[in-house]
Parts: structure tokens; sequence; C-alpha cells
């Protein structure tokens, strides 16, 4: 059959589709024959892929760039407590509630900050957080300044917590790749990617821009929660100016731009970077910090698309089937061209 | 009597929230960037101050002789080296650049400093006080930061409306390009502004840390105040900054009167009802938003 159609795969995403598959069923193996120190690294790394996928979405694709997630992390700890603690319930239904959660306050939150664009978005979605925290921290029904414990889970045994903890954080992590690809290859993900490239060329082409970003925000708030929740499962001790703390975001957003802003492999590739750069340099405490952010400032401005931004200049490939490409004539398989090529979003 | 004590003290505090919020509003005025390190700039002014004061044996309000000009040259430099890059690709450039520079610079004074809270000691002004009556005293140090934020707004807006440098720093403002066109050099306009910026930014940071102590990660509470207060006051107007930083003042001083977990919260609120009710702020000069 002739005339143009629309392609999304790619022979390396069919490729990469098989090696992801199997690497899935090798991480669902960890349980059986990994270490707990290990489980609770890769509960940490799962859970964090989860939040910079959650946070490319927002920034990357959506413009909304939030410096406020932190708060539907502190809200999924604090809705773990209040559910498991105090309305005892067994232990995957709080994680379900807590994610309603999430969306609640994103939908509640939304038209405040949906009035600020840009920079004054970011401080605006800080300040909601603040705002949260604060009333936490004045309610003594969880714990005031000091925080809680979530007792129900300290009083589970040891192996099945964890088991269970990472479980959740290996659907948290995957499903939040799932998810962004499931969106991107949607009529909304189309909606985005004009979005990202051009607002008003998307606008002028019908794209309700409003909509569209509402949906992520939600999606955003929903996803920062219950991954708050998993890690919360694993660190039991909640404390407001932690759960509800900047670090939370800082880290995503390193993650993120260290990887690529706006590309699905980059919260993938993020998440690598930045735990090798942890183990290396973390016992330099402070100045770890001070390299961290020099390091997102230099990318931003010398390699704006990051690790995966790089490797695709030099070798285009693509591993999600996520890329439209209009094929004049019949369909056949091609490879991907390198995406958006001078990399800013 | 102690509520109108409460609403007298934020009211003056208000000065200092006024020119952090100038500062905020200058810089996206001219180059259409919010920078989210400028409350960890801010803190930075303050730790410079008490360096200075040590190194000098001055009182932190002289020694803002030099703390301003160190910031001012710092404001220049950064624009020039650092965020004229992050400009004209995108809103998300320069909000990660000013985030990233945010933590460097927080941690950069963790650990010249340690995480301990510093004071600076103004001497006998800090606790001296006119009595207006039996009930109600105002403090020598509160009236004169807020008689210091206003000659400095004042200055400003002359700066701005009667000066050929000002006519410069308006126009980059309004169409950057077309300024370029006029033989305007808009980068060195940015780098001016920035400076300006820091400089008044300095001068909150430095009778703010002589009211109260300060530690290296207080930063980003001292950029939502400017933010509160911009939103507050309404964009654009350099007046209507000064009446949202003294409005932000006044209802964390009726939040210190209902407890001490109150004051910061109080402030929050405010700010969210007018971002609720009034988004274009309460004395905006134009209608429509900038974006």
């Amino acid at each position: 059959m002739s005339g143009p159609t629309v392609v999304m795969g790619t022979r390396a995403s069919r490729r990469a589709a098989i090696l992801g598959l199997a690497s899935v069923a090798l991480l669902a193996t960890v349980p059986a024959w990994g270490s707990a120190g290990m489980m609770r690294f890769l509960v940490e790394v799962l859970t964090l892929l989860a939040l910079a996928q959650m946070w490319n979405l927002l920034a990357g694709y959506a413009g909304l760039v939030s410096i406020g997630q932190q708060a539907f992390i502190g809200l999924g700890a604090y809705g773990l407590f209040v559910l498991t603690d105090l309305a005892l319930l067994p232990a995957v239904l709080p994680v379900v509630g807590v994610g309603l959660l999430g969306a609640a306050v994103s939908l509640a939150v939304s038209p405040l900050v949906f009035r600020l664009a840009g920079g004054y978005f970011a401080i605006g979605t800080w300040v909601v957080a603040e705002v949260i925290r604060l009333v936490v921290l004045n309610t003594p029904q969880v714990g005031g300044g000091t925080g809680v414990t979530v007792q129900a889970l300290v009083a589970m045994p040891a192996a099945e917590r964890q088991a269970l903890t990472y479980w959740l954080a290996l659907m948290v992590g995957i499903g939040s790749i799932v998810v962004v690809a499931l969106i991107m290859r949607s009529r909304l993900g189309l909606a985005l990617s004009g979005l990202r490239d051009s607002e008003v060329a998307a606008r002028s082409l019908g794209v309700d821009i409003f909509r569209a970003k509402l949906f992520i925000f939600l999606i955003a708030g929903v996803g920062c929660a219950v991954a708050g929740a998993v890690i919360y499962m694993q660190l039991l001790r909640i404390q407001p100016n932690a759960a509800f703390g900047i670090d939370w975001t800082a880290r995503m957003m390193f993650v993120v731009i260290i990887g690529g802003v706006g590309r699905i492999e980059g919260p993938i590739v993020g998440v690598a970077a930045f735990f090798l750069l942890q183990q290396t340099l973390a016992e330099l405490g402070t100045l770890y910090l001070v390299i961290l952010g020099g390091v997102a400032i230099f990318v931003t401005l010398l390699a704006p698309g990051g690790l995966w931004g790089l490797i695709t200049s030099r070798y285009p490939v693509a591993l999600f089937g996520i890329q439209r490409r209009l094929l004049l004539g019949p369909a056949r398989p091609i490879e991907a061209t390198p995406a958006n090529p001078g990399g800013s979003p | 009597m102690e509520w109108v004590n409460a609403v007298l003290q934020g009211a003056l505090l208000g000065g200092v929230y006024a020119l952090l919020a100038t500062g905020l509003s200058l810089v996206f005025g001219v180059m259409r960037i919010v920078n989210l390190a400028q409350g960890d700039l801010t803190i930075l002014a303050a730790f410079v101050a008490v360096s200075v004061v040590q190194l000098t044996g001055l009182g932190p309000i002289e020694a803002l002789a030099l703390v301003v000009p160190l910031m001012m040259g710092l404001g220049y430099v950064l624009q020039r080296g650092l965020l004229d890059h992050s400009l004209g690709r995108g809103v998300l450039p320069p909000v990660l650049v000013t985030f990233g520079l945010a933590i460097v610079i927080q941690n950069l004074l963790l650990s010249i400093y340690t995480a301990d809270t510093r004071g600076l000691n103004a001497g006998a002004i800090e606790t001296d006080s006119i009595r207006l009556s039996p009930e109600i005293a105002i403090g020598v140090l509160p009236l004169l930061t807020l008689i210091v934020a206003v000659a400095i707004l004042v200055g400003l807006q002359l700066l701005l409306s009667r000066t050929g440098l000002g006519r410069a720093l308006r126009a980059t403002s309004d169409d950057a390009q077309t300024a370029t066109l006029m033989g305007i050099d808009d980068r060195r306009m940015f780098a001016i502004a920035m400076a300006i910026a820091l400089g008044t930014v300095a001068v909150a940071g430095v009778f703010l840390g002589i009211r109260t102590s300060f530690g290296p990660v207080d930063g980003p509470a001292r950029l939502i105040f400017a933010f509160e207060a911009v939103i507050i006051g309404g964009l654009g107007s350099l007046w209507g900054t000064l009446i949202g930083g003294i409005m932000l003042g006044v209802a964390q001083g009726i939040g210190n009167q209902l407890g001490p977990a109150y004051p910061v919260l109080a402030g929050h609120l405010l700010f969210l009802l007018v971002l609720a009710f009034r988004p274009q702020g309460l004395f905006a000069r134009r209608q429509e938003r900038q974006s």
C-alpha cells in the first residue's frame, strides 16, 4: 500500500523492548537471590527513576517547571502513615489511596499555581509545598515537628516488608516508564511534543494547552505521591522537614538535566549517572552538592540535551517507539532520525 | 495594643521585603528571568557582611559600604559570565541554571561557614526605641530599615525615570531587540540590572541579618518572601511592590501574634488569597499578565 503513513516504532525500539522486558524479568527475580542491601538500593533507584520520569513529564514536555513536587512526596509519606496506622488498611491499599490523594491535591492547587507562568510558576509550587509542610508541622495528630513512625510496617516481619516494598518500587519504577510511553504515543503525547517544541505553534493548531498541562500536572502529582509512599515504606520514619524537603525536587531535576530533558530515555540514563556520581563523590559531603549543582548548570548551558542527547547526536537510536515519523510511500522499517537536533526542548 | 504593635512591627519589616521583591522584579522586568538563586545571594550578602565586620571591625551598617559594591560586582559578573548564556532558549534553561546556582551557593556557604546560625550586631541601635504612647513603641532599627528601604526605592524610581541609563533599562525591558537597534547594548543592560538587583538585595540581607539570626540554608525563605511581595503588590510597579512588602510584613506580624508557628504561614496564606482572588496583584500597573 502506498501513500503517507505514520510510523512510531523503529528496529531499535523493538530490540529495546525485548531487552527491557528481559531486564524487568531479571529485576523481578531479585527478591529470590538479592541481598537486603541490594534490594534497599534498588528501591532507591527505582523510586528516583519514577520521580524523575514525572519531573521530566512536567518540565520537559509540558513546560511546567515545578520545584514543589516534594509536596506530593510528603503527602505520599503522611498518607501512608494515616492509611496504615490510623485507618488500619492492609499494606497495598494505602499506596493506592495515596495516589488518589495526590490526584485530589494536584487538582485543588492547580487553579492557583496555573495563574503563574515560567519561573513564577516554579516558586508558586514551592510556596504550596511550604504551606502543606507548615500545616503538617502544626498538626499534632501526625506528630507535628517531630514526625511519626509507621508502626504497622515496623511490626511486619522485616523480610516480608522488604519484599513488598521492593515489588511496589519495581511497579512504580517500571510503571512510570510505561505511563510516560503510553502518554507520548497517545493524542495527548502529540500535543505535548508540539507544546515542547513551540507553545505558540501548538496553540495555533488547536491544542488545548491548559487541559494538556493540567492532565500532566495531575499525573505527576499521583506519581510523586505513590513514589513518596513507597520511599517511606522503606524509611519508615517520617519527619516533616525531610519529607517535604526541596532536596527531593533538586534530585529529580538533577537526574533529568544530566540524562536529557524532554526525552523518555533521559531519566533512565540520568538515574544511572546520579548513582554513579553519588557512589564516587558522596564522601565529599557538602562539596558533593556543590559539584552536583555545578554539573547541572554546565550541562544546561553546554549540553542541553543531556547525556542522552550526546549519545543520540552520535548514534541516532530511539529506544522507545514514541516519536512519530511520516513515511511518504510504502511503509518500511527505517531507523530513527536524531530527535530534536539542537537539543533544546 | 499588642495588636497595634504587631501590625506596626510588621509594616516596618515590609520595607526589607520590598527591597527583596524589587531585586526579583527588576531582573524579571529587564531579562524576563526569575532568579531562583536570589534568596541564597541575599544570605551570601549577610555572610559577606559577617566577614567584613570580623576583618575590619566596622559595624554591620557601615559594612554595607563594602558589601553592596561587592555584591553589585558579583551580579555583573554572574550575569555576563553565566546567566547571559541561558537566555533566548526558552523558559527552562534560566530556571535550571539559577536553581543550580542556588544549590552551589547554599552548599558553599555551608562548607565555608558551617551550619551554625550567625547574627550581625549593630550595637545599641538594636534596642533603642521611640515611645509613641505608653503601650506603643517603635524600634529605631526597624524604623531606620524602612527609611533606608524607601530611600532606595525612591532612588531607583528616579534612576529609572530621569536618567539616560534608566531610559535604556526601560527600553530593554520593553523590547530588548528594538532597544539594540537604537544602539543600546542589551547584554550590558542585563548585567547592570543584575548588579542593581543584587545591590538592593544585599542591603535587605544585611538589615534582615541584624534583625534575626540566619544560617546558610535560609536562602529559600528569603526568595519566597520576595516572590510573595511581588505577587501581592502586582508586577511592574515599584510602589505596588512596597505596599506588597508591607502587607506581607503585616500578615506575618499578625501571624506572630497568633503563635510562634504562624508568621510564615500567615504570609503564605495572604499570598494564596491574592493569587486566588486578584491574580494581577493588588496594585498592578497593567491588567494583563506578563509571562
